[in-house]
């Protein structure tokens, strides 16, 4: 998938240790992401799964190890990276057209009263990408939690980032829309040379598209293919006790014998 | 003061008196800013603040009568320091109604010992408490010009960042906007505009001139600056008209005619223009299809 391009390195850990002062969440993680790769980050509840986002968007410092992202230190305000967090300010009464809402993650940076037209193009380019070009003059409080996270994707894309980072695009969804959208974020992948990072709880949707795997949980991180990743030995060690990985004739995936599953919802 | 037919010599009337020019520009003003802040307080919803700031503004005020200098100036300073407490303490939304409340609480304490320190009669605290639009001098009008000057200058240079920490600070922080300053420019900008509305709808009915407008502009407008300009339009006009009435009508306090228009568009919006829109919405689906 990512084979026939530079496999330049977009995010680059060494012995990454992360936590909060001296609370430690996980340690000594190593792994690389390259460019074009779809990647699912998985794992239980306060894993430390958003953490790991925010070593790479540079709001927080390693508490040990080493993080480059595009082969520098994170730091905060990397145009080259398109966020979609778990959280909005944006709720039932926020009624405000989308299309403001894209314009202004374009040019709010700067200074200033006006919108410009630069911004409206570039809005309603990011926006005809996600196939959210019909709900551009609509308010964002009519819209469905699968629209929504169109216009979040478009708010992430108006900047042409190179590293997407997405927050639990899919909680909230129902299958259909959940398949639509995780089908949206590969074909950005893919028709940008783009990579994505996506945070998830259930791993089945992402499953034919994903190209990498990191699994959170009990303090450790694994990385690898889904294949390598997603199996008894594998989940076992990182858990520290005995896991099972089974598949169902569909090729999802049901991890048994923990008490938080990540198999089908 | 009697209300004949013709308009034209109704206008040159209310403008005979002094006290009426200086009502009617202060409250212009005033209700500009109002209008142009309360869009900002309404959408990062942060009515407590307001209510907070304003009563603190109070504390302020009782303490500026207690030292025998202009209430504003009270009102300016405690505003001020309390709202960007309030910004520092917590820079986040989540929680933030804690730390506002635990600041109230504090600088109110404050305004209970000015009160009791002061020997002199009520009559200012009860302006400050309700407003006293028609007791506005001509050094208060500049002071109001100058600090609507401000506001305006600022919002003009914030305008964009603001707006999109507002719609969603954990995409702004991470954009590498100064979420933390606009947060306190916010507050400051707040304080100020409440200092300066105190004159004429007084601390208690603060709401009727900052957030009201706003939430009714913010249900008519889906676009930012459409809904500033009707925030703005409503808070001129319920002033202006709550001026006339006052002056032409029964003589009672012009906060309370204000609150009342203010009040009245809210609940012709809120019930009889949300029953006409859905089925306005209904018809261009149907166009549309």
């Amino acid at each position: 998938m990512s084979g026939n391009t530079i496999a330049s390195e977009i995010v680059a850990a060494r012995n990454l240790t992360a936590g909060y002062l001296d609370n430690t969440v996980w340690r000594e993680a190593s792994f690389n992401i390259n460019r074009g790769e779809f990647v699912a980050i998985i794992g239980p509840n306060g894993a430390g799964k958003t953490t790991l986002f925010r070593l790479i968007l540079g709001l927080q410092k390693p508490l040990d190890g080493n993080i480059e992202i595009f082969n520098t230190e994170p730091k905060r305000g990397n145009p080259l990276i398109g966020y979609v967090p778990q959280r909005h300010g944006i709720d039932s009464e926020t009624n405000l057209e989308s299309l403001e809402l894209v314009r202004l993650a374009y040019s709010g940076k700067r200074w200033g009263f006006s919108l410009s037209p630069q911004d409206r193009e570039a809005a309603l380019w990011a926006m005809r990408d996600v196939g959210a070009e019909e709900l551009a003059h609509r308010s964002l409080n009519v819209l469905s939690g699968g629209e929504l996270q169109r216009i979040f994707l478009a708010e992430a894309l108006v900047s042409r980032p190179e590293l997407l980072l997405l927050d639990e695009p899919l909680s909230n969804l129902d299958l259909k829309r959940e398949k639509d959208l995780v089908q949206l974020v590969n074909s950005v992948v893919r028709s940008r040379n783009v990579t994505a990072l996506l945070i998830a709880h259930n791993i089945n949707p992402l499953l034919p598209f994903l190209d990498k795997v990191i699994f959170i949980a009990n303090g450790k991180v694994a990385t690898g293919k889904p294949e390598e990743v997603l199996t008894s030995e594998s989940l076992s060690a990182l858990y520290g006790v005995p896991v099972e990985v089974l598949h169902d004739s569909r090729g999802n995936v049901a991890i048994v014998g923990i008490e938080q599953h990540h198999g089908d919802k | 003061m009697a209300f004949s037919a013709n308009f034209v010599t109704d206008l040159q009337e209310l403008f005979r008196y002094p006290f009426m020019q200086h009502a009617l520009e202060a409250g212009t003003i005033v209700a500009v800013i109002a209008g142009i802040v309360g869009y900002f307080v309404v959408l990062r919803r942060s009515s407590f603040a307001a209510h907070a700031l304003s009563h603190i503004g109070f504390a302020g005020a009782a303490g500026a009568v207690l030292f025998a200098v202009s209430p504003v100036y009270g009102l300016l300073l405690f505003t001020g320091v309390g709202g960007s407490t309030m910004a520092v303490l917590s820079p986040r939304a989540a929680h933030r109604d804690v730390h506002i409340g635990t600041v109230l609480a504090f600088m109110l304490g404050l305004g209970v010992l000015f009160i009791s320190l002061y020997a002199g009669n009520s009559s200012q605290t009860y302006s400050i408490l309700f407003g006293q639009i028609l007791g506005i001098s001509s050094s208060d009008v500049l002071l109001t010009l100058a600090a609507g000057v401000i506001i305006l200058a600022v919002v003009v240079i914030v305008y964009r960042p603001l707006l999109f920490s507002s719609l969603d600070e954990d995409v702004a922080e991470a954009k590498g906007m100064p979420t933390f300053l606009l947060g306190i420019v916010f507050m400051l900008l707040v304080a100020v505009a409440t200092s300066i509305a105190v004159q004429v709808v007084g601390v208690l009915l603060i709401f009727s001139l900052m957030v009201t407008p706003a939430a009714i502009a913010q249900q008519l407008a889906k676009r930012a600056r459409t809904a500033i300009m009707i925030s703005v339009t409503i808070a001129l006009v319920a002033t202006w008209i709550g001026l006339s009435i006052a002056y032409y009508g029964p003589p009672y306090p012009v906060s309370f005619y204000i609150t009342t228009l203010v009040f009245s568009f809210y609940l012709l919006v809120r019930f009889v223009y949300r029953r006409v829109r859905p089925l306005r919405a209904d018809r261009a689906i149907l166009q549309a299809s």
